[in-house]
This record gives structure tokens, C-alpha cells and sequence, in this order.
């Protein structure tokens, strides 16, 4: 209902001699939870960067909702629906988490300019505490980011992008730096956001017992280039991914979980 | 930063500071204090309003003193020219500062850190040069002389040393309420997560450049009501107060005081003036032990003297909390 579809369509980035992102062609349909995994460089987190507008790409396009968005500026593609979290945390740490989430929102709504009321407005603050009782942030509303423990952190960069309401949220790594519990503890979040927002999730992630537990869909990256989609089982099965990068543990005939 | 005082509350705050400050000056009319008063509403807005750039934008002006002598020299001329009356002039001075401000800032607000501070340096050198050279507006070397008429107005004559200081100081707290209103607004939170993280503030659909730039420009409009005041205080308007030293000197007024509390650069004013003042009684190397002063202050703090309190502060409550 909320989500909406993100398509890519041949998206192609180089650095130099070096192809970052290379003939890339994914479909996501609204409403969808997916998972992106690759080796380490194998342009991930570029393509992260090319759907939200930080790098543009070298040729390609990208459709939200069938709207070509290839090109435009970061906070056009922000307020076009596409929110994005950060592979390492990336806040504001003088603000509280309270102030944080109420600063995401007036930005976002375009209500930064006035001068005359005191920050933040009720109806923002308002708001604010329903996004941090949706995360599990609300016993921290009065700390400030910077005092918060590395979860938590990832947390609040997760709900900073929720907070905008958006179409499609990109999350890269949302697990990165975390011990085996509070993994499953962070992702079963993610999942629970997703339930109740149901908007088109994407997520990068290295931990493959968590991608095949959660994600409706996996996309494998490798060298740039899409290597292979399907369901999880899809995935598992698919002798190149097997080869490539997951191994004998994770296929469904090596006998793992 | 965080106080349950509405900007009423700061108002009637600044009216009883006023009050309480009108009453001695009248009752002593001791020169050095009205002088002392006059410079300290005068510089104070300077830092006041640099640290808006600095301590909550994080843009590092090297070139703050551009606006404060364009303000001065602007009310100067048109002063001079008849015809004006001191309200009128002053509004027209802060207009003409703040289209300036437009001006440079567009241009420099889009460069990041050093080569901002670069670029804001330039600009003040070039105007710094165009009012050396342009002899017949300005007076060039010699500033601008003959004086600055001041016709009373509502029953205020700022030729009287009195009147002068009160206006100032009257100046100086209105400056500093709609400033601290500006820190607190949704707009002020705006300029201080593009100090936190310009990066993440534009993924969430904040434009960078138009906020930097309006931050400039209120920056540099009450830069230029305080080269009014100093206008009005030496009657005239001199190549020095668009200087890089002026910069300097407001720089190191704010590193003094503080620049994450509101109030800081207010007491890194009152500092810098009291030492210079004592210093220059003493010694003629006066900039040697000015600087000797600073350089202990910096490294032994690590950070302006209200910062250091207000953070002490907080650790002691803290810990018996």
C-alpha cells in the first residue's frame, strides 16, 4: 500500500578505469522486503548511492513508480520517497534522539524556515515520539547521539530515514558492527518497521542466516553486475551464487539450516 | 541551550538588563563606564553574531569584519550625505549589509570548510582594497572624516555619551533576543544539523546552500549593525574595521568565551576589551602578552571559558545525580 516500485534500468557507474556498478537491472516491487548480497566490492553500496543521489551514474536510469528520477539531487530523491540509513552511523550528535527524529521531520515536510516558533513544534514532537515508540527508541528520547551505544546508533539511523515516511527505504548493513544477539535483535526491528509500514525495504547485508530468515527476495551482486535474483531458496540453489560466494555451508544440499 | 524561558521570557530578561544597566549609567555618567559600555554592545555584537556562522552553522569566517565596516561605512556616508535620519540610516546600513552579505556568501557558502574561510578572507582584502583606493567616497587611507551628523531622534541624541551607550546596550539585547530566537527556532535546529552533518541533513531533503547563505546573511546584517554603532561611536568610519585583524580579534573574542554556549562570545568580549584595555596601560608589546594570554587560556582550557564552566558544571550534577 505505502511501498512503492523502485526500478533500475541498466544503471552503469565508473571510476576511472574501474566499473563500480556495471549493467545493473533490478525490479522491486512495492511493498516488497529484499536483500542484496556480494562479496566486498561488489558495488553494493555503490548502487545505494545511485538509486538515493549521491553519485550519479554513468548511464542507466532509475524509475520510482515509473517516474525517472536518474540524476537528480540527493534531497529531491529524499522527498520523492526514498530514505536511506547509513552503513556507519551517521547523526547529528548535539541533538537529542527526541530533537533528532523532530529535526528529520520538519526537514523533510519542508518546515525548517520558520523563525518565529521554538523547536520543536508539538505536532513534530508529536510525531517524533511515535517513530521512537515504533523503533524501541522511546526510553532514550533525552540522550544525545552521541552518547548512544553503537546499536542504538544504527537505530536512530534507521529511524532518522523512517521518520520521512518514505517509499522506499535503503538500509546498508543495518547489522555491520553488531555481536551475534543484537543482530538478531536489530533485525527482527527492521522486520517488525516493515510489517507495520509496509513500505519497499532493500537491505545490504553479509550475515546470509539472517538474509534467508527475513528477505522475500535476494539480489547477488558480484563485480558490479547482478549475478543472480530469486527467493531465498532460488538463490541457495543457484549453482553460480554457490560458486561464487556462498559456499557448500549455506546451500540447501550442503544440509544447513 | 536548553531552558524553559520563551522568547517573552528573554525579553523581559533583556528589559531588565537595560533597566538595570540605565540606571547606574545615568545616575554615574562616568566616561570610561559609558565608553566601556558603548565598545562592549559594539563588539559583542560582532562575536554574537559571528558565532552564529561559527558555533551554530559551523561555517568559520575569516571574513566577518567586511560586513561590520560596510555597515559602518554605509551609515557614515549616508549620514553625511543629509537628508537621512539616524533610524532611517541605520535600516538602510543593514539592508545594504545584508544584500552584500547575499552577494558573497552565494559565492562562497558553496565551498566547504578551509576554502570557505579562504574565499571570505579574499573578499573582505577586496573590499578593504576598494575602500583604500576609492578616495573620494571613502577618504581612503584616512577614513571617513568631518564627523557623522546625529539629528536627535524620539527624543534621543547620540551625540550625548549617555544616550549613545544606552542606545547601544538597547541594541545589543534586542540583537542578542532575536538571535537567540533564531538559535532555538526549527530554523536555528536546521543551521545546527548542517554544523552536525551537512551530509545527512541533505539526505533528509534539507537544501545546504540556501540555508548556509540565509545563515550569512543574518550573520552579516547584525555584523553590520555593529559598525553602525562603532560609526556612531568614533564619528566617522575607518579602512581598519574591514581589516582581516578585526576578524581576528572577533575570532578570538569567541574562542575566549565559548562558542557551544549561547551567552559565550558576550564573555569573551568582556575579556578581550578589560585585558587590552589593562594591557595596553602597561606595555607598548602590548599584541606579545595579548597573545601569551590567548595561547595559555586555549591550550590550558582546551575550549572559551563560559564552554569550560557550563561543562564542569554539568559533570558535577551529574555525578551526584
Amino acid at each position: 500500500m505505502r511501498g512503492g516500485r523502485l526500478e533500475l534500468q541498466g544503471l552503469r557507474r565508473t571510476f576511472g578505469g574501474v566499473v563500480a556498478t556495471d549493467n545493473v537491472s533490478l525490479d522491486f516491487a512495492a511493498g516488497t522486503l529484499s536483500a542484496i548480497i556480494g562479496p566486498n566490492g561488489a558495488g553494493k553500496t555503490t548502487l545505494f548511492h545511485l538509486i538515493s543521489g549521491r553519485t550519479k551514474p554513468t548511464a542507466g536510469r532509475v524509475l520510482l513508480d515509473g517516474q525517472d528520477i536518474t540524476g537528480l539531487d540527493r534531497q529531491d530523491i529524499v522527498r520523492r520517497g526514498i530514505g536511506r540509513a547509513f552503513q556507519v552511523a551517521n547523526l547529528f550528535p548535539s541533538f537529542t534522539v527526541a530533537e533528532s527524529l523532530a529535526a528529520a521531520i520538519l526537514t523533510h515536510e519542508g518546515r525548517t524556515a520558520s523563525l518565529f516558533r521554538a523547536f520543536p513544534p508539538p505536532d513534530i514532537a508529536a510525531r517524533a515520539a511515535e517513530v521512537m515508540e515504533l523503533c524501541g527508541l522511546a526510553d532514550l528520547a533525552d540522550v544525545l547521539a552521541k552518547h548512544l551505544s553503537h546499536g542504538d546508533q544504527k537505530l536512530l539511523d534507521i529511524a532518522l530515514a523512517l521518520a520521512l515516511d518514505p517509499k522506499v527505504l535503503l538500509l546498508d548493513e543495518p547489522t555491520a558492527g553488531m555481536g551475534p544477539e543484537e543482530r538478531w535483535r536489530m533485525i527482527e526491528r527492521v522486520h517488525r518497521l516493515w510489517e507495520a509500514r509496509r513500505m519497499t525495504l532493500v537491505f545490504i547485508e553479509h550475515d546470509m542466516d539472517i538474509v534467508f530468515r527475513i528477505a522475500e527476495t535476494v539480489r547477488v551482486l558480484r563485480y558490479g553486475s547482478v549475478l543472480a535474483q530469486g527467493t531465498p531458496e532460488e538463490v541457495r540453489r543457484n549453482p553460480a551464487v554457490i560458486e561464487a560466494y556462498l559456499g557448500a555451508e549455506h546451500a540447501l544440499e550442503g544440509g544447513a539450516a | 541551550m536548553r531552558t524553559t524561558l520563551s522568547w517573552r521570557g528573554d525579553m523581559l530578561v533583556a528589559a531588565l538588563a537595560f533597566a538595570a544597566l540605565a540606571v547606574p549609567a545615568f545616575a554615574l555618567g562616568m566616561q570610561s563606564v559609558l565608553d566601556f559600555a558603548v565598545r562592549f554592545a559594539i563588539f559583542g555584537l560582532l562575536a554574537m553574531s559571528l558565532n552564529l556562522l561559527i558555533g551554530t552553522t559551523g561555517l568559520v569566517s575569516f571574513g566577518h569584519a567586511a560586513f561590520f565596516g560596510s555597515g559602518a561605512y554605509a551609515f557614515g556616508l549616508l549620514m553625511q550625505s543629509g537628508g537621512w535620519s539616524v533610524p532611517m540610516a541605520i535600516l538602510a546600513a543593514m539592508a545594504f549589509t545584508a544584500l552584500l552579505a547575499l552577494v558573497i556568501g552565494a559565492l562562497c557558502v558553496r565551498l566547504s570548510e578551509i576554502y570557505f574561510a579562504f574565499l571570505t578572507l579574499a573578499f573582505q582584502m577586496l573590499i578593504h582594497s576598494i575602500v583604500i583606493s576609492w578616495v573620494s567616497l571613502t577618504g581612503g587611507d584616512q577614513g571617513l572624516m568631518g564627523g557623522v551628523p546625529k539629528p536627535p531622534f524620539l527624543g534621543i541624541d547620540l551625540g550625548d555619551g549617555r544616550h549613545l551607550a544606552m542606545f547601544s546596550a538597547f541594541c545589543l539585547l534586542a540583537s542578542v533576543v532575536a538571535l537567540r530566537q533564531i538559535v532555538r527556532s526549527p530554523f536555528g535546529a536546521a543551521l545546527r544539523m548542517l554544523r552536525d552533518n551537512p551530509e545527512r541533513a541533505a539526505f533528509l531533503g534539507m537544501s545546504i546552500f540556501r540555508y548556509r547563505l540565509a545563515a550569512f546573511v543574518i550573520a552579516g546584517t547584525f555584523a553590520g549593525l555593529a559598525g553602525v554603532l562603532m560609526s556612531l561611536y568614533v564619528s566617522g568610519a575607518f579602512p581598519t574595521f574591514l581589516y582581516w585583524t578585526t576578524s581576528g580579534e572577533a575570532i578570538f573574542m569567541i574562542m575566549l568565551g565559548g562558542i557551544t554556549v549561547f551567552l559565550g562570545p558576550l564573555v569573551g568580549t568582556a575579556i578581550f576589551l578589560v585585558l587590552n584595555d589593562r594591557i595596553t596601560n602597561i606595555t607598548e608589546h602590548h599584541g606579545l602578552v595579548m597573545g601569551s594570554i590567548l595561547l595559555v587560556l586555549v591550550l590550558g582550557l582546551r575550549k572559551g571559558l563560559l564552554d569550560y564552566i557550563v561543562d564542569a558544571w554539568r559533570e558535577r550534577r551529574e555525578k551526584r545525580a
